[in-house]
């Protein structure tokens, strides 16, 4: 792990140093190798059927030689039986060639497809693993061109490459036994050949590696900006950032295009190249043969055999070098993706998880010390016990770390010292599972994803019926307004969400955390844009959740409220600017600078004069 | 015939990009052509050759002659080679980027609506695996499907020379074959353009797992959405494995057919030869000339694939390039003399295209004073953002009209219109440069003293000083490449970059719904100064918003059911009070509300 290019570090550098260029070629060429191992039947099968079907094609003109050659004379002597014979086995010659290569079509299809699946999913399972700290600066654009254009590259070697290659190598190595038998000297000079090709190639793959990681780390970056202005095109409208934004694509395209045509030039150099050291060769066999046959030391016909022979040998180069650049091409792409899968999630499931099926809800911080990465300190020492069943309001200013301190409980990032527990249990050691059901956030960003409104909800539940989506969509107040929308709950509401407004929005997301019923739940700025009455509904509807007493039909016997025991209370952490939502909490902590400066219930608090007191103050007169 | 010309049709709308480029790529196409002759020349001319300069006696000269023969063929041919590259290569590429800027562009200038209904991944995919598919094809899958085509054709004449019942046989082959091509047209089409819509799906799904990676995690839902995600994937697989058969099937009839026809051939000429109607010596070039011609016929069927592929891959393009930017400005734009700021609503009506018999807004009348705050009230989902962002044009009213100082918007250039008008989002977007750029975005003025002191204003104005004290100060790097910030600190900036684009009419969607007590009371003490001589609607949720407006409309079912000041509302709109008012100190009377409710009709003109 000491080179500089683990992972994605350095990732937009195309000019690595000697090591680490040999470093990610090698994780890239150990990636390619996993992804053939569960294949590798179809692989070698793949690659039977391309050489079959090739001698079957090579079958043809020699039974049409046969045909010339014997059958001819035959005939004229009045036996059919050849020409029957070689009419017969050209016949079944033809029908297998075809056959083979449909099956060969078929074959690398559904090998290329298999492999490909399995790198997309793998892809998109270790990018939900990576933790938010990467997410922060990794950015989805370079996700999405990893799972796109980096893919393609493997598709294309896959779908092409393989099969070319397969059937170039075998058809020069015939044709070299072929040369050798002819005349051995001969066969040495076509051998040496290979010494100017080697060295060709040699500054192909230099040059190539480089144009083509530069062709990646461009195309990330075109990518990158798209989907930003794409998915910020609102405010790229609003503040006419069209046109600033069409100099920059314009120059990441340019970017892009100098680098495919580098690229491509190099190849125009290569490919030309192989052919034309194969024709030096074949003048110089000619060369060496015709003084030969000068001599007397080679028959004519040996001579016109061999050139040919040597001209064929040389055939398939043209399909090498193009086999060589997609291997170029899918390398360096497979060097990006490579080093997105060597990251290593930074909040990891624990090896042996402490089970915790049920919890009470009881959450602790224990001499907890955050900062974000590498930054300043956003939580100097924190000690603070929330004990089960309690509702407990979070307020403090804006950047004061309150969002920070509800995510640490979420364990969305790992705390930089100290501990935060659950029931006692430090929340590093609860499996995500476990963890996940007991402690669910509704974040300050209400994202939807496209769907229904149904599925929507129901990712805080997956398995729950329709009638507890309507029970919790109902428990929060948004029933009214989904049987508005033109097909109810399964109305599709877009990307993002952007078919329902904002509030609406927020409350769909409430709705998820409701179905959900963990037995830490935790708001943040959960009703920042809902109106008035909509947040009176939301709150009676939370303090039914909280105190378990919801009675929203079936819901109520969730795994968590069943048996003997019916739960009593939910712990929840409530985070709010609008006080309204503080007054019912039983306990108001005031965050400041990541530290917890008052805390007390609300009464308590408004009595004193601290800033809660203050703030509360202000509060009641803003309201009129 | 109808689906064929499709085919040209859709090619043909490449013409336009093509045709400053074409003589390049006719030379390409020309080398190609050369490269391929010179190619099948050069086993005939050693044949000729060794046969006749090389047999017994021949000389030194000789030998090197054919040997300087051959090598100048061979340095012909890779030359050749690579002129095609040359002569292609940037002009299929020029062509290529072209198309992807132009495509941007026009993506930047269709509405909202139009985002609304696509996908981003959909978008990117047209954008980048498209184009450069359209760009291989153009360099070398349309340069070989006409060699090949030329080949074949060239190579059927030269056959009929040699003997016409065995040609005649051969092309008998191609009628099959033609006939199963098109069918294999219309399927493969439908299968490709499957298959490129599914991968632009998926590629929106991956977009949409990635930014809500959040809400993903905080309910552990990385399970569901693989799930979704591999059942697109394998979909996608399908599809694609379908492609193949198609592909394999014809790939197959195109070596199945002209073979047997081969073979048919090689019995007859036989017979024929044998009965003495055919020499020996045309039998042997007939069946060479088949020979060189085999292999560009079973290369057919994948460069038909291409071609069929790249015709798919340019409908897509065309699909977007063609959808028509409705909101534009009118060819001599106006504006007025003197741009004081007064906007009226005039029976404003407007529906989302999607829900286009389900109007948000209907018969609204607004008129709001120069320099006038306006606060925007009404329940959830009232239709307040819609309201808002018809001012910038964002959508454009579905009737009615808005006027900004006597004129229609639509008669505003739409550039001028969106630097008059400066919109705070209710959720905010940043982008990817330095905090200085992001506030800085719709400032006009180029002076560096004055971008500086208009920055500094702002960001005092929203009270977003914490900006100078992250690690970069205001070089800092935000946005999703950038530092993450918290809710409140994004809110502030995106309010800063609206006030620092000193616009006439200032759009505000709940500007402060993410801000604490007292950094909003601080807000909205600075922001009334700058509001003062600014026209400004502004979304309001909380009393403390509304009490930065002058007057209030209240939106009720689409239409504006009130207007007045907060005082005057309160006392006399009983909706009024249920939306805003969160103060209950004295028991409600829903009775004496609800009659209030109807009195407070009276509709602002
Ligand atoms: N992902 C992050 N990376 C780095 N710094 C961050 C990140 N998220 C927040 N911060 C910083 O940490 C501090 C606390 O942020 P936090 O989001 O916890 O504030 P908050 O109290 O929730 O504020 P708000 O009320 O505005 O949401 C802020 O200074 C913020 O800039
Ligand atoms: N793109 C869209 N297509 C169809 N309907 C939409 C679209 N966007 C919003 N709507 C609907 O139009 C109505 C008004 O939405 P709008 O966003 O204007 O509400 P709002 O008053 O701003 O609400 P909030 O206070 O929650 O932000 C909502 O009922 C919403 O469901
Ligand atoms: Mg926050
Ligand atoms: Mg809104």
């Amino acid at each position: 792990m000491s080179n500089t290019a683990f992972g994605t570090a350095n990732e937009d550098n195309a000019n690595l140093s000697k090591s680490d260029s040999k470093a990610v070629r090698r994780r890239s060429l150990a990636l390619l190798g996993s992804l053939i191992r569960p294949v590798r039947l179809r692989f070698w099968l793949t690659i039977a059927t391309v050489v079959l079907s090739q001698a079957a094609r090579v079958a043809g003109p020699a039974l049409i030689a046969f045909g010339i050659d014997h059958a001819l004379p035959a005939l004229r002597a009045g036996n059919s039986l050849p020409l029957v014979l070689a009419g017969v086995a050209y016949l079944i010659a033809a029908l297998a060639a075809a056959g083979l290569t449909a099956l060969y079509v078929t074959s690398t299809a559904a090998l290329s497809q298999a492999m490909l699946l399995d790198l997309r999913l793998w892809v998109f399972r270790h990018t939900q693993r990576l933790s938010l700290e990467f997410h922060e600066k990794y950015t989805s654009g370079r996700i999405i061109a990893r799972q796109t254009s980096d893919l393609e590259a493997l598709r294309e070697l896959l779908d092409s490459g393989v099969s070319s290659l397969a059937s170039g190598l075998l058809f020069m190595l015939f044709t070299a036994v072929t040369v050798f038998a002819l005349d051995w000297r001969s066969g040495l000079v076509v051998l040496a050949a290979a010494v100017p090709m080697f060295f060709l190639a040699r500054w192909y793959q230099k040059h190539s590696q480089m144009a083509f990681r530069q062709s990646r780390v461009v195309s990330a970056r075109l990518i990158v900006h798209f989907i930003e202005t794409m998915t910020g095109i609102r405010a790229v409208k609003a503040f006419r950032k069209e046109r600033e934004n069409a100099g920059r694509y314009g120059e990441l395209a340019e970017d892009y295009r100098r680098a495919t045509v580098r690229s491509i030039n190099l190849n125009g150099v290569f490919q030309p190249g192989l052919v034309l050291i194969g024709n030096v060769c074949v003048a110089a066999v000619l060369l060496f043969g015709g003084f030969r046959v000068l001599t007397g030391d080679l028959a004519v016909g040996v001579l016109l055999a061999l050139m040919l022979s040597t001209k064929r040998f040389f055939q398939p180069v043209d399909q090498m070098a193009m086999f060589y650049n997609s291997f170029q091409s899918a390398q360096a792409a497979l060097e990006k993706v490579s080093g997105l899968l060597e990251e290593v999630p930074t909040v990891r499931p624990p090896r042996n998880a402490v089970e915790l099926r049920d919890a009470r809800g009881a959450v602790e911080f224990r001499n907890v010390e955050f900062r974000y990465g590498t930054g300043p300190l956003i939580i100097p020492t924190l000690n603070l016990a929330i004990p089960a069943g309690q509702t407990v309001a979070l307020v403090g200013q804006t950047g004061a770390g309150k969002s920070t301190l509800a995510k640490l409980i979420a364990r969305f990032y790992d705390v930089s010292a100290g501990s935060v527990m659950l029931d006692g249990v430090d929340v590093r050691q609860l499996a995500t599972a476990d963890l996940r059901r007991n402690i669910v956030m509704v974040t300050q960003e209400a994202f939807l994803f496209s769907g229904s409104v149904a599925d929507n909800i129901a990712l805080g539940r997956p398995e729950a019926p329709r009638e507890e989506i309507e029970a919790a969509a109902k428990a929060v107040g948004a029933h009214e307004f989904i049987m508005e929308l033109p097909e109810g709950y399964d109305t599709d509401v877009n990307k993002r969400g952007g078919r329902v407004s904002a509030g609406q929005r927020q409350l769909i997301s409430f709705a998820r955390a409701f179905l959900a019923r963990p037995a830490v739940l935790i708001l943040d700025e959960a009703t920042s844009s809902l109106d008035i009455p909509s947040e009176r509904l939301v709150q009676s509807g939370l303090a039914g959740l909280l105190r378990g007493t919801d009675g929203t039909g079936p819901a109520a016997d969730s795994p968590a409220a069943d048996g003997t025991s019916r739960r009593t209370a939910r712990t929840a952490l409530i985070i709010a600017h609008r006080l309204s939502t503080v007054e019912t909490a039983d306990r108001v902590l005031v965050v400041h600078d990541g530290q917890v400066v008052e805390d007390g219930t609300p009464d308590e608090l408004i009595g004193g004069n601290g800033r809660f007191a203050r703030l509360h103050s202000a509060w009641k007169d803003s309201l009129v | 015939m109808a689906k064929q010309s499709s085919f040209f049709r859709s090619v043909s709308r490449l013409y336009p990009h093509v045709k400053p480029v074409l003589p390049r790529l006719f030379l390409g196409l020309l080398s190609a052509l050369l490269a391929s002759v010179v190619a099948l020349a050069i086993p005939q001319v050693l044949r000729g050759l060794i046969n006749d300069s090389l047999g017994p006696g021949a000389t030194v000269e000789a030998v090197w002659g054919s040997a300087g023969l051959i090598l100048a063929l061979g340095v012909a041919e890779a030359v050749l080679v690579a002129l095609r590259r040359t002569f292609v290569i940037n002009p299929a590429t020029t062509v290529e980027t072209r198309m992807r800027v132009s495509l941007y562009g026009h993506l930047q200038d269709l509405p909202v609506s139009f985002h609304d209904r696509w996908g981003s991944g959909q978008l990117l995919s047209r954008a980048m695996t498209d184009l450069n598919f359209i760009r291989r094809w153009m360099a070398f899958g349309a340069i070989m499907l006409v060699v090949t085509t030329l080949t074949v054709v060239i190579g059927v004449i030269v056959m009929f020379t040699m003997s016409w019942q065995l040609a005649l046989i051969f092309l008998a082959a191609a009628g099959p074959v033609m006939v199963y091509g098109f069918r294999f047209r219309t399927r493969f089409s439908k299968v490709a353009r499957r298959s490129q819509d599914q991968a632009g799906d998926l590629a929106t799904t991956v977009e949409e797992s990635v930014h809500g990676i959040r809400v993903l995690k905080a309910f552990g839902r990385s399970r569901e959405a693989l799930e979704t995600f591999n059942g697109q994937a394998e979909e996608l697989r399908q599809t694609e494995i379908a492609k193949a058969r198609h592909q394999a099937v014809f790939s197959m009839v195109v070596t199945l057919l002209p073979e047997l026809a081969l073979g048919a051939g090689l019995v007859t000429g036989i017979m024929l030869a044998a009965s003495g109607q055919l020499s020996i010596g045309s039998l042997v070039a007939f069946f060479a000339t088949a020979a060189v011609i085999a292999a560009p016929v079973e290369f057919s069927g994948m460069l038909l694939a291409m071609a069929l592929t790249a015709k798919t891959a340019l409908d897509r393009h065309f699909e977007v390039m063609d959808s028509q930017n409705t909101i534009t400005g009118p060819a001599d734009p106006r504006r007025p003399a003197d741009v004081k700021g007064a906007l009226s609503f005039n029976n404003v009506t407007f529906a989302f295209d999607d829900a286009p018999d389900k109007p948000v807004l209907e018969d609204v009348r607004l008129d709001i004073c120069p320099g006038e705050t306006m606060a925007l009230v009404g329940i959830t989902g009232s239709g307040k953002s819609a309201l808002l962002q018809l001012v910038p044009r964002l959508y454009d009213v579905t009737a009615g009209s808005i006027e900004l100082d006597g004129v229609d918007l639509r008669e505003f250039s739409v550039e001028e219109l969106r630097t008059l008008v400066a919109v705070a989002f209710e959720d905010t977007t940043l982008f990817s440069s330095s905090v200085r750029d992001n506030v800085l975005l719709g400032v006009v003025s180029e002076d560096t003293d004055t971008r500086e002191k208009i920055l500094a204003e702002a960001l005092d104005t929203a009270q977003a000083h914490f900006a100078y004290s992250l690690p970069e100060g205001l070089d800092t790097l935000i946005g999703e490449e950038g530092l993450s910030l918290s809710g409140g600190q994004r809110q502030r900036l995106a309010l800063a970059r609206a006030i620092a684009a000193a616009p006439a009419v200032l759009v505000l969607d709940d500007p402060l719904s993410a801000l604490d007590v007292n950094t909003e009371e601080l807000v909205e003490n600075r922001l009334r100064e700058v509001l003062a001589g600014t026209t400004t609607l502004i979304v309001a949720h909380r009393p403390s918003t509304v009490a930065l407006a002058d007057r209030v409309a209240l939106l009720e079912d689409g239409h504006i059911a009130a207007v007045g000041t907060h005082a005057e509302l309160l006392a006399g709109n009983g909706h009024y009070r249920h939306v805003i008012a969160s103060l209950e100190t004295e028991p409600r009377d829903l009775d004496s509300e609800l009659s209030a409710l109807d009195d407070a009709e009276e509709v602002s003109r």
